[in-house]
């Protein structure tokens, strides 16, 4: 094996031996469990940095064996693979720190961090995939290694929602078996390639928007589509690590790239517009927008609201795949990105609210601003980038989906952003307002005595650097190795073949 | 060693053993574990020569067709003799600590007893012999399953005892008509014969109905599930894992030798057959209550998989027929761990009541960890030899153009993870007992060892398929 070959493997290799190395370490054994993790985690960085570089320099990094008749387990690390993996390993790092210090003197700790790894090894792959059964092996493994996160708690509310994530994703999955099953027997490959393998084939046409809807609705329901996004506000009883997890680094992320694998690599972007099958993924995209800025309002659960907040914001992933253009393209991808950012800050924050402070409520925020500022910082970054103000990450989102929308025509999509970005704005505000501006009311525990920070360094420093990341990720958005080059450099491959 | 060699050893070195362990009360458990290492042993290298050779035969005694006892082997039977000496030694090594004293050493005797059928089983060439191995494998079961000795076991054996007796019945019947026309029962002699031959769809209906029967294929499973789930932990899992895909295995291999693959009604009703058994029996696992129940229940509905397979066969070929030998080979691991792993769990909670499990998520990670790697290995999630099996079943039926087989492959799919769910929802659930007495690691290694073989599975499909060829 060449090096070419080995860095893919190695890369799912340095979340997956700390995984199953941490499942036989017994209970007690904190420090070198973190140890582990850490090690882990900055070794997937280190290798994630190389992969970069040498892929913008056009190394391919590709490892393949046979699986089944004719169909190989094939990793492959693309520019888009890249951008899904980058984000996923920083955020994993972070997101381990955060737990360490989240998770501290809770019981079953042991089990959370194996798993933990695992679901960043799923992500990993679901990312690196180089075809779609690859693809699918990964995105089920994902569902399998989530589920005892999201029922860590082991309470009947935690199990009860653990019960709906598995009807919903195991669904998901049967449906995505069956599309990728089909299109398997229709054409006799499934190898993801830039501008897709379909255009040309002989398969009939209904035949195969038939397949793009199973496919879809197979990972739709991970990106949390309406309808087909009922489990996540009920995941929310798991711990705030796991909700950073779901929303940012793992599940709905691994949904809404799913999208963007199927349209762009499998189906062709060009030719799903002439299959007609875009229109229909516009809509379900739009209404979504708007239907979970809508519900997120009317929430009172902080991490309720961020949930919906979820559920709408992915979508714009969905719709800027769906608006068929390079410049919304970009924009759809770079959310990928930026979304993952500006979500966990904001869980982080929520976390850090209601683990120092003990508020779950956003009418409990009042004059939090003044108790923990760092937090609330951060919080507000990420909020405003959510909206869509410059110089955030959110904003050039929104910037190249709206020029995307008026290149293409689709003057309706930019009515839905505006109305969103309103929304996003009436949900986000009033939690500034409360938290900078009202007097205090919660009688919540003053600082500790001698204590250095607001909370413990462990839990403030990951919403700080991310904070800090969704501004650059928007202030620096045209330097090379930023989301939204890497972004351009993806669609340039996907529209131009380049 | 060479085929002539390894093919009569297959056969006398389990059953010497067994005599062994009933001769040697205190080394019962010893012999055993002994016997089983040099099955595994004497398996590989057959395997090893049919991979290289493509497999062939051996005469007993030097007789040759008609008068003798003929062995072969192909693809297919190194397959099964392989995977049964896979599970032989995990299953040995739990139950060396799951019985003691007498018990043991009739455990010991009868499974040697049990796998010396399977090998002669899956090895035979004739009809008799066929025959012959089929009975002694029913007999050895029964035994096995009364060996419990609760009232419950005892009444199930009985009724296990009448079914596999009619089974076999109606089998000889069979085979005694073949006879009759043919004049011999020498399975490459009669190949493609039988449609033919006068009274052959006679003889071929009674043998399908007595192997369905003794494969517990629905609609005639009633009596696996309460003989499965009353049985001690090591005989389910030898049991459900192994006993009854003898009789398909026989099934798969008269059909498409003797007759052909004869008539479109047959693989009509085989289909029908086989989904109603996924559809049906996963609905009936997962209202069970009772852990042993539910996994037994769960065996009935996976056989209707591999009876949709065998009825794929004559339309879409290799692929069908890789099916059948994936799903069979997984479905042996994941369900020889599941049933161990649940067995432990009884055992420690002195019931198996499925929500009055405690905790044991906490207590036994390991064999929480077997159901749940089982678990995905019977539904049919990647990565695991039961997708991969999967995976084919669903090509054959589109191939086919059977859509409907589609559709109850993935209905089976979703009902089996219900059901597995509803397990491992309530291994994190119960009140705490932290006081129990913690059982022997290695009968949870043993069951965490075949459940995770079942996934790993996922990645040796390629390896499988070339060594099970193609359809004979």
């Amino acid at each position: 094996m060449n090096e070419n070959a080995l860095l893919p493997v190695l890369v799912l290799a340095s979340s997956l031996l700390p995984g199953v190395i941490i499942f036989f370490l017994p209970e007690g054994a904190v420090r070198l469990r973190s140890a582990l993790n850490l090690a882990g985690a900055s070794v997937k960085l280190l290798l994630v940095a190389v992969m970069l570089w040498g892929v913008s320099r056009g190394v391919t990094y590709a490892v393949s064996f046979p699986l089944l008749p004719g169909l190989d387990f094939s990793l492959r690390a693309d520019p888009l693979a890249l951008l899904f993996v980058t984000l996923s390993a920083q955020l994993w790092f972070l997101t381990t720190i955060y737990a360490i210090g989240y998770l501290e003197d809770s019981p079953n700790r042991a089990r959370f961090f194996g798993f933990f790894s695992l679901c960043v090894t799923a992500t990993v792959g679901v990312a690196m995939a180089g075809n779609l059964l690859t693809f699918l092996l990964f995105y089920e493994l994902l569902t399998l290694s989530t589920y005892p996160l999201v029922v860590h708690r082991e309470t009947a509310r935690a199990r009860a929602a653990g019960n709906r994530y598995l009807a919903y994703t195991i669904a998901g999955g049967a449906a995505l078996l069956l599309g990728t099953a089909w299109l398997y027997a229709e054409t006799g490959t499934l190898t993801f390639t830039p501008r897709g393998f379909l255009d040309g084939s002989d398969a009939p046409a209904p035949v195969l928007a038939a397949i793009f809807f199973l496919l879809v609705a197979g990972v739709g329901v991970k990106a949390a589509l309406v309808p087909l996004h009922g489990w996540l506000p009920r995941a929310m009883v798991a711990p705030a690590p796991v909700s950073a997890l779901l929303h940012a680094v793992a599940v709905v992320k691994a949904g809404a790239f799913g999208i963007i694998r199927v349209v762009y690599d499998v189906f062709g972007v060009e030719y799903a517009a002439e299959l007609g099958v875009m229109d229909a993924l516009a809509a379900v995209a739009a209404f979504t927008i708007i239907y979970g800025s809508l519900r997120a309002l009317a929430q009172d659960d902080l991490k309720r609201r961020l949930a919906f907040s979820t559920v709408s914001q992915v979508s714009y992933i969905a719709l800027g795949v769906a608006i068929v253009g390079p410049l919304a393209s970009i924009g759809g991808i770079v959310h990928l990105v930026h979304q993952g950012l500006m979500k966990i800050t904001l869980f982080f924050c929520a976390g850090n609210y209601a683990e120092t402070l003990g508020l779950h409520k956003v009418s409990q925020l009042d004059g939090v601003g003044r108790r923990m500022p760092l937090t609330t910082a951060a919080f507000t970054v990420a909020a405003l980038g959510m909206i869509g103000l410059p110089p955030m990450a959110g904003f050039i989102s929104k910037w190249y989906l709206g020029l995307g929308a008026l290149e293409a025509g689709a003057t309706w999509a930019v009515v839905v952003l505006a109305g969103s970005s309103a929304l996003n704005a009436a949900y986000f505000l009033p939690i500034l307002h409360r938290a900078w501006f009202r007097p205090a009311t919660g009688a919540w525990s003053p600082r500790p005595a001698g204590a250095r920070a607001e909370t413990t360094l462990a839990l403030l420093l990951p919403p700080v650097i991310t904070a800090v990341l969704v501004v650059l990720a928007g202030l620096l958005a045209a330097v090379p190795y930023s989301p939204q080059e890497w972004a351009t450099l993806v669609v340039r491959r996907e529209f131009y073949a380049q | 060693m060479t085929v002539t060699v390894l093919l009569p050893l297959l056969v006398l070195w389990p059953l010497a053993a067994g005599l062994l362990a009933l001769l040697l009360p205190r080394g019962a458990g010893t012999t055993l574990l002994v016997a089983s290492a040099g099955n595994l042993g004497l398996a590989l290298a057959l395997a090893a020569d049919v991979a290289t050779t493509g497999g062939g035969g051996h005469s007993v005694g030097g007789w040759a067709v008609p008068l003798g006892i003929a062995l072969r082997a192909d693809g297919l039977s190194a397959l099964l003799v392989l995977v049964t000496a896979l599970v032989l030694p995990l299953i040995a090594l739990h139950a060396t600590a799951a019985y003691a004293d007498a018990e043991r050493r009739y455990f010991a005797a009868l499974l040697l007893l049990f796998v010396t059928a399977l090998n002669g089983l899956f090895l035979a060439g004739d009809l008799f012999n066929l025959y012959v191995t089929l009975e002694l494998l029913g007999l050895s079961a029964v035994a096995l399953a009364a060996l419990g000795g609760s009232p419950a076991a005892l009444l199930a054996s009985l009724r296990y005892l009448l079914a596999t007796l009619t089974g076999s019945l109606a089998y000889l019947l069979g085979v005694a008509l073949l006879y009759r026309a043919a004049g011999t029962l020498d399975l490459l002699a009669l190949a493609g014969q039988g449609p033919g031959l006068p009274g052959g769809a006679l003889a071929f209906a009674l043998m399908v109905a007595g192997l369905l029967l003794k494969a517990a294929v629905f609609p005639l499973h009633f009596w696996l599930p309460p003989a499965h789930a009353n049985a001690t932990p090591p005989v389910s899992a030898a049991l459900s894992a192994l006993a009854v895909k003898a009789p398909l295995y026989l099934l798969l291999r008269l059909w498409l030798t003797v007759f052909d693959g004869a008539w479109p009604l047959v693989a009509e009703l085989l289909a029908a057959i086989g989904a109603a058994g996924v559809l049906w029996c996963s609905v009936q696992a997962l209202l069970q209550t009772r852990a042993k129940l539910l996994v037994a229940y769960s065996t009935v509905a996976q056989l209707g998989y591999l009876v949709l397979a065998i009825a794929l066969v004559p339309v879409a070929g290799a692929t069908a027929y890789g099916a059948f030998a994936l799903l069979l080979v997984s479905h042996v691991l994941a369900k020889a761990g599941l049933f161990l792993a649940v067995g432990n769990l009884a055992r420690r909670a002195r019931h198996d009541r499925i929500d009055g499990f405690e905790r044991v998520v906490q207590h036994m990670p390991l064999s929480a960890s077997a159901i749940a790697l089982a678990g995905v290995s019977l539904m049919g999630l990647p990565p695991s030899g039961g997708f991969s099996g999967k995976w084919l079943l669903l090509q054959a039926a589109i191939a086919a153009g059977d859509w409907w087989l589609v559709a109850v492959a993935l209905t089976g799919g979703l009902l089996a993870a219900v059901y597995i769910f509803k397990l491992i929802e309530h291994t994190f659930g119960g009140s705490d007992r932290p006081e129990a007495t913690p059982l022997p690691r290695r009968m949870e290694w043993a069951a965490f060892t075949l459940a995770g073989a079942a996934v790993l599975l996922g990645f040796l499909a390629q390896p499988m398929l070339a060594l099970l060829g193609g359809v004979p």
